[in-house]
Formats: structure tokens, sequence, C-alpha cells
């Protein structure tokens, strides 16, 4: 017998008879969690996620670039890791490089640049696909075009977010577009910079993954 | 790396432990501090106490739904996993999780492992059974890292160098990490750790990393973090391997939100984490990173054992949020390290007999003076005071046919319940009761003036010269 049958066995022989009801998850938010306009939520979102140490900047939706190189600007930063194929990332490989920014693509597999994504690529740009008011959180689904390390790699992160695009909850989020049916392969929920406080309590940011988590959330008529 | 010995006998050496941290004040002050902190972090967090129970309510009944339901979602898990291309492991022992481990490693001859924090691969011992195949296992969670290059173990599940000052931090990064000048400054810390880490990210053939929701329905690994360090584990090597307890699971994914909120919040007084990953498969066909293979190693290590007696099973409800170690009144003055098992506080000590049996933790029960307040913070309300004083009668009443559990009776002493069985009577005979207490009066003088551990820290007992019944009788 394996050692799975074993386990399952042993389980199954000391299971209860009987089961709990199905615990009631979606009245327990109904009853405890606001419903808010699109502002509020925005409002909640930009408020904790800046607690937690990111900057938030209102973009227009036809001019966010501009922002978006002044960001770079004032941090000396040159050099900048889209997307290429993602609207967003064209836009960028459009606009960028005429104010002088140099834009490199995520367009072969990791193993290949492995040792520049680490060392030489001083910032990102990625989109987020939702957030949630709640508790100051970009949600991300990287997929071939926007691969994973993107969001984690570069020691800073820029993330573009459409302000319609947020959710009162995390559990609003995952009901209303139905994650129970199927998740990619990885799926993040990403508030805030990098941060420890494993020496003393004291918090620092940039532990392993990007030391600055910047917002460009889009706001206005789409 | 790691070169603690593993402890089989926590209970051996307990005493002595506790008391040289109690006689340590900078440990004291570490631990006290830490602890003051934490608390007011997670109060601060649940300003509404209504909010605070009926999150706690739903909790509960969402792991006892899951819990009730496990063999069926274990095979859910495992069909939807492998549908997903992830590779499902069974262990029944930490020696058959190691070897499942390395097994892995041997297969594409690794030698470094990245290891996110994960406090099962500390219950399997994994970083000295990898050392002694050859693979190096490299701790990258600061916490973890600091207290690897210590040479020591995590003191707490959640703040693994939680025992440590920075200036303790700072000699041993001098001391150990190479071409680094003595700085207490934290951010210059993290940032050397940081970068030793980050080359090691990049050279690693394996990652490693506990889980903390495994999700039944999409069949998904849930990882909450807040550095970093576990999504670099679990993407950048070519080979992602994560490792849990068998109760970790939900049905459902809506069963998620629920307990991440109230894990972060008891345990570090986070609304949410920085990171929460969810890991649903290997890398895919046009994907441009993430790990070519994923394992899933599922160990039992005596959780089924709990799982068979229905109130011992409420151990399995936890979370792992160490709440309750951060509010013991005892693990606030002794510390993680007195316990000697790999979980301490009040979760260790009703966890740790299954796992290592009874024989080798009888007295980690009695550690407690059972003030109840583990049992209230519990976010998924574990009746820990109630499953101590259970731990106590399985250990220390006489050893039985069929016992529930391994070393049942192991601290059970003749000599001991034979006082207990001869008071018991003492006090249900008048006559016996009123013999013993005229002796006691007039012969409490002769008590010797050591009475053991209850003169340690206490004067000695001393019987009145006089009865109360004497006093009463005197008064008319």
């Amino acid at each position: 017998m394996s050692a799975r049958d074993r386990i399952l066995g042993k389980l199954r022989h000391g299971a209860p008879s009987t089961v709990p009801a199905l615990p009631d998850v979606a009245s327990w938010f109904a009853g405890h969690r606001p419903v808010e306009s699109g502002t509020e939520k925005a409002a909640r979102f930009r408020h904790f996620i800046e607690l937690a140490h990111a900057e938030v900047y209102s973009v227009a939706r036809d001019n966010w670039t501009a922002t978006l190189h002044q960001v770079l600007k004032a941090r000396g930063i040159g050099k900048l890791l889209v997307a290429e194929g993602t609207p967003h990332g064209e836009v960028a490989l459009d606009e960028l490089p005429p104010r002088g920014v140099e834009c490199s693509v995520y367009d072969m597999a990791i193993e290949a640049w492995k040792s520049e994504m680490f060392n030489a690529t001083p910032a990102s740009l990625t989109a987020a696909r939702a957030a949630i008011a709640e508790t100051g959180t970009l949600i991300l689904w990287p997929d071939a075009l926007e691969p994973r390390l993107m969001s984690l790699v570069p020691p800073v992160h820029v993330v573009l977010l459409d302000a319609t695009k947020i959710y009162n909850t995390f559990y609003e989020a995952m009901t209303a577009e139905g994650w129970q049916d199927g998740l990619p392969t990885n799926s993040l929920l990403i508030s805030g910079p990098s941060k420890t406080a494993d020496i003393q309590q004291t918090l620092a940011y940039g532990a392993h993954g990007p030391k600055e988590l910047i917002v460009l959330l889009l706001e206005g008529e789409q | 790396m790691n070169a603690q010995p593993i402890h089989f006998k926590p209970s051996e050496g307990f005493r002595a432990r506790s008391k040289a941290v109690v006689d340590n004040p900078f440990l004291r002050q570490s631990f006290r501090g830490a602890m003051d902190f934490l608390m007011s972090k997670r109060a601060a967090q649940f300003p509404d106490d209504e909010e605070l129970q009926s999150l706690r309510s739903l909790g509960e009944a969402i792991r006892q739904y899951n819990l009730a339901k496990l063999p069926e979602l274990l095979e859910r898990l495992e069909a939807n996993l492998t549908r997903n291309g992830v590779k499902v492991h069974w262990a029944e022992t930490p020696d058959e999780a190691n070897a499942i481990i390395l097994g892995i490693c041997q297969r594409h001859s690794a030698k470094l492992m990245v290891k996110g924090k994960s406090m099962v691969s500390e219950e399997i011992e994994l970083n000295h059974a990898a050392e002694a195949a050859g693979v190096g296992a490299l701790e990258s969670d600061m916490g973890e890292y600091i207290v690897q290059l210590a040479n020591e173990k995590p003191s707490h599940i959640i703040m693994p160098a939680i025992h440590k000052t920075k200036e303790e931090i700072a000699r041993l990064f001098a001391d150990k990490v190479e071409g680094v000048d003595y700085t207490d400054n934290v951010d210059a810390l993290i940032q050397i750790g940081r970068n030793v880490l980050r080359q090691k990210f990049l050279e690693a053939d394996i990652g490693l990393s506990g889980v903390n929701f495994a999700v039944a329905e999409t069949g998904t690994l849930c990882l909450v973090e807040n550095e970093g360090n576990g999504r670099m584990c679990t993407t950048a090597p070519p080979i992602h391997i994560a490792i849990t307890g068998i109760e970790k699971i939900v049905e459902k994914l809506e069963h998620v939100p629920p307990l991440l909120s109230l894990l972060t919040r008891s345990a570090t007084g986070q609304n949410i984490s920085t990171y929460f990953n969810m890991i649903s498969s290997p890398r895919k066909p046009g994907e441009k990173d993430g790990p070519e293979e994923v394992h899933l190693v599922l160990l039992d290590n005596g959780r089924s054992q709990a799982y068979a007696d229905e109130q011992l099973r409420k151990t399995l409800q936890c979370i792992r949020c160490g709440a309750c170690m951060n509010h013991c009144p005892v693990y606030t003055r002794i510390g993680g390290h007195a316990y000697g098992t790999t979980y301490p506080g009040p979760i260790g000590k009703i966890v740790s007999p299954h796992m290592l049996g009874l024989e080798a933790t009888s007295s980690m029960a009695t550690a407690s003076s059972l003030c109840g307040a583990c049992g209230e913070v519990c976010p998924v309300k574990i009746p820990i005071p109630e499953l101590l004083m259970r731990l106590r009668e399985e250990a220390f009443t006489a050893p039985h046919a069929d016992p529930v559990m391994r070393g049942q009776g192991a601290g059970y002493s003749p000599l001991i319940s034979g006082i207990w069985r001869g008071w018991a009577m003492v006090y249900r005979s008048p006559l016996l009761y009123r013999m013993a207490t005229w002796l006691g009066s007039r012969f409490g003088g002769l008590l010797p003036a050591r009475q053991g551990a209850w003169t340690s820290v206490r004067v000695p007992l001393r019987p009145a010269g006089k009865r109360l019944r004497d006093m009463l009788r005197e008064r008319g």
C-alpha cells in the first residue's frame, strides 16, 4: 500500500460521520462590507496602498506616459522593461523612446537573459487587471506577454491601473470575475513594495522584490 | 549550514532551557518588546469587536467544514493539480518527505535549493537532510536567513529572528557575510541580505516553499508573504517544490478571503500582506518564465492521529498565524527555543505531541497557566486551553489499551497517582479528613524547609497550629 493510500485510509477511518453546512461566506461579506461608489473605492484604494508605501499618481488616459517619464526621470532611470504586444506596452514603446527612455522588451524565455533581468533591469511597467479598495491591493494576472518576473525583479515597478476596475473586497473580485472556474498559471495580489520587519520589528522596504511600487491611476472617461 | 541537533525529546531539558531564558534580561526584553508590539498591531486591526467575533466564527466554520471533508478534498486537490500539470507526492513521515524532495533534487543534479519560509520544512529538518545529500539549502526569508547564519532555529513561526537584537545581527553579518563591515542600520542590513540572496535566486536549481492554503476546486497553492522571496523561490528557479501539511486545504476559492484576512490581521497586524501568490500550474507553452516543474508534497506526520478524535481534530483548524504565542504569558517569558520543538508556544504544545509522540512531549502541556488568552485570540477559535487539559490527561493517566495518542500515559507516575488517590480519599471521608488535619496541626513543624519545586520560588508550606474547626469551637 502506498503512503497516499495509508494516509487517506487513516483519514477516512477517522472522519466525522456528518459534514457541517457549507459556510455562508456571501452573507458575511454582504453584512460586513459597504457598497461604495467608484470614487469612494478609488479613494480607499489609494489611502491603503499609500499607507503601504506605494506612490500613486492620477493620470489622464491619453497622457499617462508623460507622468511615467517624470517618475523615471526623477529617479535617474533611463531604461524601462515593457510588455510588447499589450496595449499599454505599445503606447510606452511609441512614446517613451522619443523622450529619452530606452525601452527593453521581454521577448524571449528568461533562461536566455536571467542575469540581465537580475542585474541590469532598473524598472518595469505592467498593467493591473483590477484592484481591491479594502486593502489597497493590485490584482495582476501575469501571462505570456507580461511574464511573472516583470513585477518582481526590477527594483522599481510601475503599474497602470484603470480606476473603474476597483472592487471593494477580494471576495467581490474573485466572485464577480468567476475565478473559481479557472485560474491562470500565477495570479497575484500586490499591496505595496517588498518589505520586511524581521530585524527587531523595524520596517525596511526593498527586501527581495521591488523597492518602489508606483501606481498610475487612470481616471476620467474611457 | 544549520547544525542544530534534532530534538527528539523536547521534554528533556525544558525546565533548564526555560530557566536560562528567564535569567537572561536581554532575551526577556527582546520577547517582551516584540510581543507587546505584535499584540498592539493586532488589536489595531480589529477595532470592531462584532466584526472580529463574527469573522472568527466564519473562519472556524470554514476550517471545520473543510476538515470534515478532508479525505475527499485531498483527492480533489490531487486530481485538479495533476490536471494542471503539478506533480503531487504523499509522505507519512518526515523521512519520506525528505526522500521525495531530495529525490527530485538528485534527478536534476541540483546543487542549490533556495527556500521560502516554510515551517513544514523545519518540521522535517529538510536542511540537515539536504546537506547530508550534498544539496545546499539556503533560507531566503530575512529572518530565516539570519537564523540559519547563526546556526539556530526559528524562535517564532512568523518572526523567526525575534530573539535577536539588531546589534547581534550586525555582528553576525560582519562575521559571516563576505566583505561586509559592521553596521547596525536596519536598512543597510536588509540591503546586505538582499544582495547576497538575489545572486542565489539567480543561480538556484530548486525553489522550495510552504503553502498557506491549497484550494481543491481550482488546484491552486496560495502563499502569503511580505518580502518577495516566496515569489522568487516559486518563480525564478527551474523547479518549484511546495510542501504542506495535509490539513491546509479548502474546498472553495471563496473560503480563502476570510481566512487570509484573519491570518494577516492576527499574525502581524496587517490588513493584507504585501504579496498573495496563487500558483496553479507550471510554466505553460509560450510562457516565458516560471518553473518548468511544480511539485507538491503532502505531509501527514501525526496529523491523521489528531484527525481521528473529535476534540483533538480541532488542532488542525490552525492557520499558523502565531497570535496564540504573541499573547501567551509563558511564551513571552521563555521564548521559542525553550520548547525544543519546531512549533513553540500554545499551538506548539497542542500540535507537537501528535508529531513527536507524548513520550517526547509530556511536559509541554503543563507549561501553561491556562489563562485562556490563546483561545480568546485564536482566529479560528481553536479551544487551546481545553486541548491542553486533554493532553495532560492523555499524558499523565495510566497507560491503557487502545489509546488515541502515541505515547499515551508516558508521563504517568504510580507514586504521584497514588498520592492523589490518597488525597482524594482523605477529602471524601470526614473522619479521615479530621485525622489528617489534626496530624497536620500537631506535626506540621516537622515538614522539611526544602519542599522541592514549591520552595524554589516560594516560602515553605507550614500547616497552621490550629485548625479552623478548633478556632470556631473556641469561639463557641
